[in-house]
Order: structure tokens, then C-alpha cells, then sequence
């Protein structure tokens, strides 16, 4: 963001990605719980959830009369009020942020909509790189049975919009085929770590909780292991002031690559 | 950031229609100049369709209501705007552009570059955001000095100044007064440079209204030498067939105080 400083960004921004009903919500329920249990402030966004959008983005539902552009900048819109409002001020004061899906979702869905991959790519360019994205990866077949036993299909969910099937359930086949196609282009364009979602939901939270210890503890150690290197290289410069020498301090004082907005400001 | 592919803001676009369009601050008398050249054209015969900035219903009542909260914030106000602007340009302009109408827009992308500059948003994030837009035939910039446009607001129609309007959301200053002319001075400076980067046509919009409207008319009337009026055979005809003879609610009040 060109206008809002991201230093000192202190707390950890931890994304879920997958498509609808693989079970995310239910996850990030459960990965509260057990990261509040050991102490960690916990802050859980969710998609369409802003206070300013959310009455806009359900009457625009309701309507079913969004072209491409406005679909995906509604969400964009939704998506700028809470990183602004929520995500930055808990990341600021140290919280460990739980993202109900992030801007790939935005990136999958217009995607196959139809809008150009690099103009959704630029339209987010003012967000932050989470530290974690976990891709809740399924079958297509595999979701179409779990959502019908849990809560049914929606016609948002099935896509209806696009006109791929005759019914609900053809379309959601159709359409989260698709979703899932694009997640998995996207997972390698940035470096998801991917969670096999058709196992037992206890197998999945491990999975989870086994890949986000690490990254509560990494910028722990880390942000110690920066200070000393800046001490040192700060002894350093105080003796010489040669070249490679500034060139180290440069690089670690530079800030973690993950608290990098996804676009620089160009 | 990448280098973006030429985007068809920056190229004719291929429709047989025609998209003009006016710019300028607050209090240039654009407004005013658009809906003379508007009952022009609809005298020729022409069939104009209109759009005006931040009006669709879509986004209309959240923007309103983000301002009242006063929870928007650069980026928000940006985004919004670039919402209620796709979905005008889908549902508004391209229609009848497609089927080789006129529409005539108060306010286009051009405005979202120049306030979205003054809030502290990057320019170039904002030229990709609207980089689905397509370039009007004819885009006029009614360039007034700051002074003559706050006199106008404060004197003429409106008689207040709004709070977003003012820049009053950056804290320029506590004054409203003091914020619409820093917030405004600044709009203006970044008008002057899209003006050379997208090669606006430049109204003096100090001149009088008639004199204006004259050069607005020549240069329309140059731009669309090419243009066959395209419009349904008898869809609108009663509409219009009032209106040109109905008088303004203002005037009507007017000219019964004289004869009374």
C-alpha cells in the first residue's frame, strides 16, 4: 500500500485456501482453539465479511446482475476494508491473523470468469503476502458428496451464474472443477503448502497445526537472529566502512519478505 | 510491478457509437456544459444516453453510507469508485455504444486518477485497476482556477461544501474552506498532468457559459463528422418531443413570477 506503512508488523498472517465445503471454516475453528489454548491473540477474517461490504455484496447476490468487473471489485473493496480495518491493526499489536480464504480465491474465481489473470493480480497488488497459505486440496467428486450431506448446494457455490449445467448439481461439478483446475495453478505460482483434504477431519488438523508451529516460531527466532546480525554488522561498519560490509547490513535490515506487499508500488 | 500489456484504455475502442466525456473539479461548470450539449444533440435527433460518476445503484448506498460512517478510507474510496464504474460502463455505456448511440459521461476514469493521486494512492495501481476501460471518442477538461470554482459553490447553486469533496477525510486542514482549496489545488495540479498523458481536449471554463458551450458545440460537431445518428423509430419520440418544449422546473418558476 502506497499510503500505510507495514513495519512492524509483529503478529502472523496464516491464509486457508480450498474450495467451497472442503471444510475450512470448520478448521480454522478448531486451529483458534487450539492456538488460544497456548496463549496466542487470534483474529479470524473471513471473505465478504467487512462491515462496510458485506449488506452491498448480498444484495448484489440477490440481484444476480454482476458483470465480471464489478464482481471481482466488490470483493477487492471488501477485501481493502478489512486489511485495513482488521488484519493490519491485529497484525500490528502482535495477533496471530486466520484468513477464511484470501485474494486467490478472488484470483480463481474471476479467473474463470473470464477476467485477465495479470489485471486481478494487479487489482490486489496493495496485499500482504500471508507467512502461510494452506490449500485444502479435494476432488471434485469427493466435495460434491460432502456438501450434499452437509448443508446442500447454493447457487453461488455451484456457479449458476456462468450457466455450466443444466441443474445444481451438474454446474457444481462443472464449476468447482474449474476452481479447483485454477487453485492448483495458483498453489504453484505461490508456493501453497498443500493439505490432502479427503482424509478424516482429525488427520487434516494435524496436518494444519504441524505446519503452522513452525511459522509461529521461525518469526520468533528470526526477529531475534535479526537483531544480533544488525548489532554485529553495526560493530562492523563502526570498524570499516568497505563495501560488502554495507552490503550485509543492508540485507538484514531489510524486512521479512512476507510483510512485503504482493505488488510493489511501482 | 510488471509492464502492463497496451491496454484498451489507451486505444479507440471498436463500437460504432460515441462516448464523450467531461472532467474537471468541483464548481468547473461541466455539468452545466454537458446537459447544453446534451439538449443540442437531442435537437439534431441524436438518441443520448447519460452516466454520471459514482450513480449506480450497486454501489451508490454504500459509498454513502461509508462516507456518513466516515469509514472509507483511500483505498476503499478507490475501489468503490472503480466498482460503480465497471458497472456502469457494463450495464450503461457499452449498450448503447454497441448499437452506435451517444452517451455522454459527467466525470470518467479520469477523475478517479487525479483524486486517487491527491489521497496517496499509487498512479499506477490505479491506471491497472481501470485498465478494462475504454478510451471515449472525446474527452473535454473544464479548467478553472480554484478560486472562481469556490466562489461558484459558495455563491451559486449548491451553497455548501461536502466533507469528501473538500478532502476533509486527509486532514488538510480543520477548515472546510481551507481543505476544499488545498484539496481542490492539489485535484487540479494532477488534472494538468493526465491532461498531457491522456490528451484531454482543454475547456476554459472561465469564459461565459454561452461562449463555452459554442466551442464545446464545433468541437463535438468536428468529432462526430463520421457519426450517423442511430436511434429506435418511435421508442423515445414522446419523451423527447417534451422536452423540448418543457422548461426547466427553475425557470417555469421564473417566468410565472413575470407574468404575475
Amino acid at each position: 500500500m502506497p499510503y500505510q506503512s507495514l513495519k512492524g508488523l509483529k503478529g502472523k498472517l496464516i491464509a486457508l485456501e480450498g474450495p467451497d465445503g472442503v471444510g475450512r471454516s470448520t478448521h480454522i475453528e478448531l486451529i483458534q482453539e487450539w492456538l488460544e489454548v497456548q496463549g496466542y491473540g487470534v483474529l479470524t477474517t473471513g471473505w465478504t465479511r467487512s462491515e462496510l461490504m458485506s449488506k452491498t455484496i448480498a444484495s448484489a447476490k440477490q440481484g444476480n446482475i454482476l458483470d465480471p468487473w464489478s464482481y471481482s471489485l466488490l470483493y477487492a473493496t471488501d477485501f481493502a476494508d478489512r486489511l485495513e480495518h482488521q488484519i493490519i491493526p491485529a497484525l500490528r499489536s502482535g495477533f496471530v491473523v486466520l484468513a477464511d480464504r484470501y485474494i486467490y480465491t478472488a484470483f480463481a474465481r474471476n479467473t474463470i470468469r473470464g477476467c485477465d489473470r495479470q489485471w486481478i493480480r494487479d487489482v490486489f497488488g496493495f496485499a500482504i503476502v500471508p507467512d502461510l497459505v494452506c490449500y485444502l486440496r479435494i476432488d471434485v467428486d469427493t466435495l460434491a458428496l460432502r456438501v450434499i450431506e452437509s448443508k446442500g448446494m447454493n447457487y453461488w457455490e455451484c456457479g449458476m451464474d456462468m450457466r455450466l449445467g443444466a441443474d445444481l448439481y451438474d454446474s457444481f461439478k462443472k464449476y468447482q472443477g474449474l476452481i479447483i483446475e485454477e487453485f492448483d495453478k495458483i498453489a504453484e505460482e505461490f508456493g501453497f503448502q498443500v493439505v490432502d483434504a479427503r482424509r478424516p477431519p482429525e488427520e487434516i488438523q494435524d496436518a494444519l497445526r504441524a505446519r503452522i508451529l513452525p511459522i509461529l516460531k521461525e518469526g520468533r527466532t528470526k526477529r531475534i537472529n535479526k537483531a544480533v546480525v544488525e548489532k554485529a554488522a553495526a560493530l562492523v561498519a563502526e570498524k570499516s566502512a568497505e563495501k560488502p560490509v554495507e552490503k550485509i547490513v543492508e540485507k538484514s535490515g531489510e524486512p521479512t519478505p512476507a510483510k512485503e506487499p504482493a505488488a510493489s508500488t511501482g | 510491478m510488471t509492464t502492463l500489456p497496451k491496454s484498451p484504455y489507451l486505444s479507440a475502442h471498436p463500437y460504432p457509437g460515441k462516448l464523450i466525456v467531461v472532467e474537471g473539479i468541483d464548481g468547473s461548470g461541466k455539468s452545466t456544459q454537458l446537459s447544453l450539449m446534451r439538449k443540442w444533440l437531442e435537437s439534431q435527433g441524436s438518441n443520448i444516453f447519460f452516466t454520471e460518476w459514482n450513480s449506480s445503484a450497486l454501489v451508490k448506498e454504500t459509498t454513502r453510507r461509508g462516507k456518513k460512517t466516515k469509514v472509507l478510507t483511500p483505498l476503499t474510496f478507490s475501489l468503490l469508485h472503480a466498482t460503480d464504474f465497471a458497472n456502469r460502463l457494463y450495464h450503461q455505456i457499452l449498450p448503447p455504444l454497441k448499437a452506435g448511440m451517444i452517451v455522454l459521461a459527467d466525470r470518467y476514469m479520469y477523475t478517479a486518477f487525479a483524486r486517487d493521486a491527491v489521497r496517496g494512492i499509487s498512479p499506477s495501481w490505479v491506471r491497472s485497476l481501470y485498465s478494462f476501460a475504454i478510451k471515449p471518442d472525446l474527452a473535454f477538461y473544464f479548467r478553472v482556477p480554484i478560486e472562481v470554482s469556490l466562489s461558484r459553490l459558495l455563491e451559486g447553486t449548491r451553497a455548501e461544501l461536502k466533507y469528501y469533496e473538500a478532502g476533509m477525510d486527509l486532514g488538510l486542514s480543520t477548515n472546510l474552506v481551507e481543505s476544499f482549496k488545498i484539496f481542490q489545488s492539489r485535484t487540479l495540479a494532477e488534472y494538468d498532468k493526465i491532461v498531457d498523458e491522456f490528451g484531454l481536449t482543454v475547456m476554459d471554463a472561465t469564459l461565459e457559459i454561452d461562449e463555452q458551450q459554442e466551442q464545446v458545440r464545433d468541437i463535438v460537431s468536428k468529432a462526430l463528422a463520421t457519426y450517423k445518428p442511430k436511434r429506435g423509430t418511435h421508442a423515445k419520440r414522446e419523451a423527447l418531443f417534451w422536452r423540448r418544449f418543457a422548461l426547466p422546473e427553475s425557470e417555469r418558476a421564473q417566468g410565472e413570477a413575470d407574468r404575475a
